[in-house]
């Protein structure tokens, strides 16, 4: 099967926080986009305007409730490649179309050797690529490969779509073997997860998780019934509240 | 935290069956022993060269989104003369730079297949979606030829209705050029209450008014934000607060979006944010946490109110001979004109007036209105579902941060009584609201208690607080009265001034000698008098059904009316096929519709005007209509024509114009009576509204170097195409908060013709206009409330904020119909627009009830299983789905996702039509029963605002499981085209 390099330059990747993923699908229109835009390879749609829609997606959001109780949250999980140091869907692939860069660790696939076999898609266990059965090939996340190198763009510009997209900046692009990159301070700082790591298939992305929060009203209320009061001036001297209101009122403009 | 990633996993498992790769464990496994031969693999590792650096494009060119109502920039990238790639534009305000799913969606609107191609003409009857395509030419004469018998005859018998229109500047003043007041967009549904609420008390409001100080508030509170409006603004934002660590605390009956990000959800009671609202100022006043400096300084807590028991002017404010408002001074204990501000002015007691009767300040009103018990924590909870302890909790973290958080900004400013001040101190308290506050009956209300809130605490305007966007704030309200009075409208005349302004006085009202509505929506009437944005759900019904009066013509423009943008649908379809007996003809005899697309209310007009795309048009985002200012700079923009249309379709504003010139309408013509403007951009460029002010502000005068005010510059729209398509004009820096106070921004304000004058804008607390139509219902004021509408302008018509519970939930029977039922839009659709983006219904193409788990527990209800939703008026079958994060008592639903077959393009087995539904179909048009023998509509009874919010259903399992087709069930519309 496919052989991949002994290591990699770097590893580039994505950091994305879902502590701030508002689940508004910008990440993903984008990344269909600018993915659709070579005329030969679109990522293709299926029954567009049918019965049953449907196409490729090489980034999608899933929203979700994490439990029925008064600690349930509501989490919406961005789910593409995550450019495993260890992908086992290269090491499948039985023409070398799946491949790790050495340069860079992005996975990606050669849709000239692909032969939509399907072998990675079985092996991923993120569900991370997509069958364009119309192209016969497999597709899945490039981390924009065609951007961010990409001299005809902008220094700026030079980032996966789906990164200068994101309206809450939820989703980050750099270096994980640079434990000075932003990424990797981040992800150190905010305790970032790599997703089922106990596979062992060792993914360079990183996931932050949601930050402690005031779960409920209820549940933060009676956790906070002993907290200090604003004011402590109420007089209660037998007087309604509006008597105690306008005497402050008088000592105030006194 | 670990069991947090627990489910991560379990719902990737489930992800695995959903892309059936669930079969293929076992070779997986198979595959994985496979893993010990790694080592010896590398060696024959290998990778091939690939293209890095690929160009997309020949050209690209900025432009403006419209994908939805938030006006992000963009960058469109062109190949051979196409669309190729769109992306958000980082040099412009809006969104810096990102884009939501809808604007990178928005290529696959250019290439729908909904798109009509050419102007239709009705050849079936209404509904039949029998049409043939004519020229232009053949469809401007027959609009001509209608049009200009109704404004020869009775200009009223006209009237224009917009959608989401973005060019209200043109349409409004096209209505009154033509000489009817039956003008609206479609504000009457979204937002008035919110627009009307504000513009009433502080001159200002949300969204395109006003935002939050995001880079220095220290607490944000969300009342019921639809997640589609503001976008990108909004997220941005909420992502800055989030990094800062900055509260956000979101009231809204569910969590989704915002919500689930926030760190606290209030999952309040639908209708009841006004309570909740009146509670924390209940709170407040207990705490004795009120800045009662700024209350002195900026607002009309110290005016003094005529108080004497059946007094003819109780509950005015009391006045010097010059009619400046009295206050009483507590160190000269005498009278004194409230606007020489001065902190020796009370603020409560009882005063003597020179004429003998009594009055005291209206902020003695206000404080005696909220700390009654009626407005406590513990009777507030029951109605609004929120603990007594949390309503507590919230008001002391609001009073903490506001008054243990000061923000200071060193800056020297001179304040309007010319006092210099060496900073700007601010409470860092923030607030955005929207639809959920707004589209109930007591919305408008509700809506003024949470800007009591704001101002008690100090923060309108401050560091940290609310700011106003230019050319906000304005006059409470502005000074802008509607036109269509009986003498304002006569035949072959335009109207003199504008079809929709702001009420101060029941003389004010579009009322003729009875009291009847002068208006085809009986906006500005009895029924709903400071209706700023009109009654566009009313039109239909109205004109149908001939009262106040019957319609010769409805010309709607990008308004879904036939379907999602109109409450009760199969009511609405009987009313636009309705048959006039005495006529033989349709009751509606006329309508000219359009639009972009085929949508479902295509098949119901009898012309249709097919409009372009936001990429093929001129546009103008102007300071005279919906801006998009910034609180520190006032900024309007453009859309251009970045590819031509490759069909027969105009933009609607150019076939507007044209229209106009054909008709001769006054300001469309030249003398010699030829045409004065070639398209929209020729007019963008010199229509002049008087004294230098046209449509933009940029780069004006003849060479370009004036701002603001200045003749018109034929290069104007160049410059804009130059700049990103925007034009940013800064605010000052000794004028950036306070506004309304400051006598730097007054002064610039008024120079750039925002105001028309540099008074301070005192927020009125108490509302003395409101007080007018009370007395009027007391037959005290003139002119007086017919009868017939006493009881209901008594009710809600009280100059201090108060809540009361919906009209609609008021009436019903409350055992029966134990659901609020809402809905809102998903941050990736926008309006009815998105389904027939191939992209977009591959994230959404059908919708469900969502309901509280414990209660479908109750109702023996688990996910997908079919479940019949009523309403006093109507059924709807649909699927239910269960979660956590929803209110008990409540359910809802994506809005617009539900769809008519035969509409958008799509094929008649889509699921938007099979199990799609929309909850319009169980809102009445009007309140269940008769009200002192008038029927009024469902609507807010101050704004007119319809109430589709308020609406509550009784939910029970289907008695047949098989049914896999929503109901109601609607006969597919046809697109029979006969092309040319």
């Amino acid at each position: 099967m496919t052989d991949l390099p002994s290591g990699t330059d770097k590893k580039l990747g994505l950091l994305i926080d879902l502590d701030i993923c508002v689940g508004c699908h910008g990440c993903v229109t984008s990344c269909k986009e600018w993915n659709s835009t070579d005329d030969n390879l679109p990522l293709s749609d299926f029954d567009s305007y049918g019965e049953a829609p449907d196409g490729i997606f090489l980034n999608r959001v899933h929203g979700y409730e994490t439990d029925d109780g008064i600690s349930s949250q509501t989490v919406h999980f961005p789910r593409s490649c995550l450019h495993c140091e260890q992908p086992e869907c290269v090491t499948v692939c039985p023409t070398g179309a799946s491949y790790k860069r050495q340069e860079d660790g992005i996975v990606l696939v050669n849709p000239e050797t692909c032969i939509g076999c399907k072998l990675c898609s079985w092996a991923c266990p993120y569900g991370a690529r997509e069958y364009d059965h119309k192209q016969g090939i497999m597709k899945k996340c490039t981390l924009c490969v065609d951007r961010i190198y990409n001299e005809e763009l902008e220094e700026e510009d030079r980032k996966p779509a789906c990164v200068l997209a994101c309206p809450t900046s939820a989703r980050l692009f750099g270096d994980f073997s640079d434990p000075q990159s932003d990424v990797s301070i981040l992800s150190e700082k905010r305790g970032g997860v790599a997703l089922m790591d106990n596979l062992g298939y060792k993914p360079v992305n990183r996931y932050l998780p949601p930050r402690k929060k005031h779960i409920t009203s209820e549940q933060n209320s009676k956790n906070n019934a002993n907290l200090q009061r604003f004011s402590d001036l109420k007089p209660s001297n037998g007087n309604s509240k509006l008597e105690n209101f306008f005497s402050w009122l008088d000592q105030k403009l006194s | 935290m670990c069991y947090f990633w627990f489910l991560v996993k379990i719902h990737l498992v489930i992800l695995f069956k959903q892309e059936k790769l669930n079969s293929n464990r076992l070779i997986k496994n198979d595959l994985a022993l496979s893993e010990g031969n790694a080592e010896m693999a590398k060696a024959g590792y290998k990778q091939p060269e690939i293209e890095l650096s690929k160009s997309i494009s020949d050209e690209i060119k900025t432009t403006t989104c419209y994908m939805c109502a938030c006006r992000c920039g963009i960058k469109v990238y062109l190949k051979d003369n196409k669309v190729k790639y769109i992306e958000g534009n980082r040099d412009h305000p809006v969104n810096k730079g990102v884009l939501c799913g809808k604007g990178a969606a928005g290529i696959m609107q250019h290439y729908s297949p909904a798109r009509l191609k050419a102007p239709l003409k009705r050849v079936g009857p209404r509904g039949s979606g029998e049409f043939e395509e004519i020229s232009w030419d053949e469809a401007l004469t027959l609009a001509t030829s209608w049009l200009s018998e109704i404004r020869n005859n009775d200009p009223r018998k006209m009237a224009l209705f917009t959608g989401r229109d973005q060019s209200q500047a043109l349409t409004g003043w096209w209505a009154s050029q033509f000489g009817t007041p039956n003008f609206a967009a479609h504000g009457g549904f979204c937002s008035v209450n919110m627009a009307a609420a504000g513009l009433h008390t502080f001159g200002g409001s949300f969204w395109e008014f006003g935002e939050p100080d995001w880079d220095l508030t220290e607490y944000f509170m969300l009342w019921g934000v639809a997640e589609d409006h503001a976008s990108n603004p909004i997220k941005k934002a909420i992502g800055k607060l989030k990094k800062r660590g900055v509260k956000i605390t979101v009231i809204n009956p569910i969590r989704t979006g915002y919500g689930a990000v926030a760190d606290e959800w209030i999952g309040i009671k639908p209708g009841t944010d006004g309570l909740f609202a009146g509670a924390l100022i209940h709170q407040l006043l207990v705490n004795q946490a009120v800045d009662i400096d700024y209350l002195q300084r900026y607002t009309n807590a110290t005016w003094l109110v005529i108080n004497s028991p059946g007094a003819e002017d109780l509950g005015l404010i009391a006045r010097d001979d010059e009619g400046n408002p009295l206050a009483y001074d507590i160190v000269e204990s005498s009278l004194v004109n409230a606007n020489q501000k001065s902190s020796n002015h009370a603020l409560h007691g009882e005063y003597t007036l020179p004429n003998g009767r009594n009055a005291t300040p209206s902020f003695s009103l206000i404080a005696n209105r909220f700390l009654s018990e009626e407005y406590s924590p513990k009777s507030v909870s029951i109605k609004t579902g929120v603990a007594a302890e949390t309503i507590i909790r919230i008001a002391d973290e609001l009073a903490k941060t506001a008054f243990e958080k000061e923000r200071r900004i060193e800056q020297e400013w001179t304040d309007w009584n010319g006092v210099q001040h060496s900073e700007f101190i601010g409470r860092p308290v923030s607030m955005h609201a929207m639809r959920g506050i707004s589209a109930h009956s007591n919305g408008f209300n509700s809506c003024r208690i949470i800007h009591y809130l704001q101002i008690l605490l100090g923060a309108i305007d401050c560091p940290g607080g609310f700011r106003y966007k230019p050319p906000f704030p304005k006059a409470v309200p502005p000074a802008l009265r509607p036109a269509g009075k009986l003498e304002d409208v006569r035949p072959g005349e335009p109207m003199p001034g504008a079809p929709l302004g702001f009420v101060t006085s029941p003389s004010d009202l579009l009322v003729d000698h009875e009291g009847n509505a002068l208006r085809i929506d009986n906006a500005y009437s009895w029924e709903a008098p400071f209706s700023a944005h009109g009654l566009m759900h009313m039109v239909i019904h109205n004109a149908a059904n001939q009262k106040p009066y019957n319609l010769e013509l409805l010309f709607l423009y990008m308004a879904n009316m036939g379907w999602n943008s109109s409450m009760d649908i199969p009511e609405t379809l009987n009313n636009l096929t309705k048959i006039n007996p005495e006529t033989g003809e349709y009751a509606i005899p006329r309508i000219i519709y359009s639009d972009a697309y085929y949508s479902e209310t295509i098949a119901y007009a009898d012309l249709i005007l097919p409009d372009t795309t936001y990429l093929e048009r001129w546009d103008a985002i102007s300071l005279l209509d919906r801006p998009i200012s910034e609180p520190n700079a006032a900024i309007d923009a453009i859309r251009n024509p970045v590819v031509k249309p490759d069909r027969d379709v105009r933009p609607f504003q150019t076939v507007l114009i044209e229209l106009g010139a054909r008709l001769g309408l006054p300001g469309m013509i030249n003398n010699d009576g030829s045409p004065k403007y070639t398209d929209y951009a020729d007019y963008i460029t010199n229509h002049e509204r008087g004294n230098g002010i046209g449509t933009l502000a940029g780069w004006r005068g003849e060479d370009g170097d004036q701002v603001g005010v200045g003749s018109p510059n034929q290069d104007q729209l160049k410059r804009y195409q130059e700049n990103n398509c925007f034009f940013s004009n800064a605010v000052p820096s000794n004028a950036r908060y306070f506004k309304h106070a400051n006598r730097s921004y007054l002064k610039w304000a008024k120079s750039q013709g925002f105001i028309n004058s540099t008074k301070p804008i005192i927020f009125e607390l108490y509302n003395e206009a409101l007080q007018k139509f009370r007395l009027s219902a007391d037959g005290k004021f003139e002119p007086k409330v017919p009868r017939l509408h006493q009881k209901r302008i008594s009710s809600y018509f009280d100059p201090i904020a108060f809540w009361y519970p919906t009209l609609e939930e008021s009436k019903l029977n409350g055992e029966r119909y134990r659901f609020h039922a809402i809905s809102q839009r998903p941050m990736h659709m926008y309006h009815s627009w998105g389904s027939q983006n191939a992209w977009l219904r591959q994230i959404s193409n059908s919708n469900k009830l969502y309901m509280n788990r414990k209660r479908g527990a109750e109702l023996d209800l688990k996910d997908d299983d079919w479940i019949e939703v009523s309403s006093h008026i109507g059924k709807v079958l649909c699927q239910v789905k269960l979660m956590s994060g929803c209110q008990i008592d409540t359910v809802w639903t994506w809005n617009a996702i539900g769809k008519r077959a035969g509409a958008w393009g799509l094929n008649k087995k889509s699921p938007e039509f099979r199990k799609g539904f929309l909850l319009n179909h169980l809102i009445s048009t009007l309140l269940p029963e008769k009200e002192g023998g008038f029927h009024y509509s469902n609507s807010d009874p101050i704004t007119g605002q319809a109430a589709w919010y308020d609406l509550k259903v009784h939910i029970q399992k289907a008695k047949s499981s098989n049914n896999q087709r929503s109901e109601p069930y609607f006969l597919p519309i046809a697109a029979n085209i006969k092309r040319k």
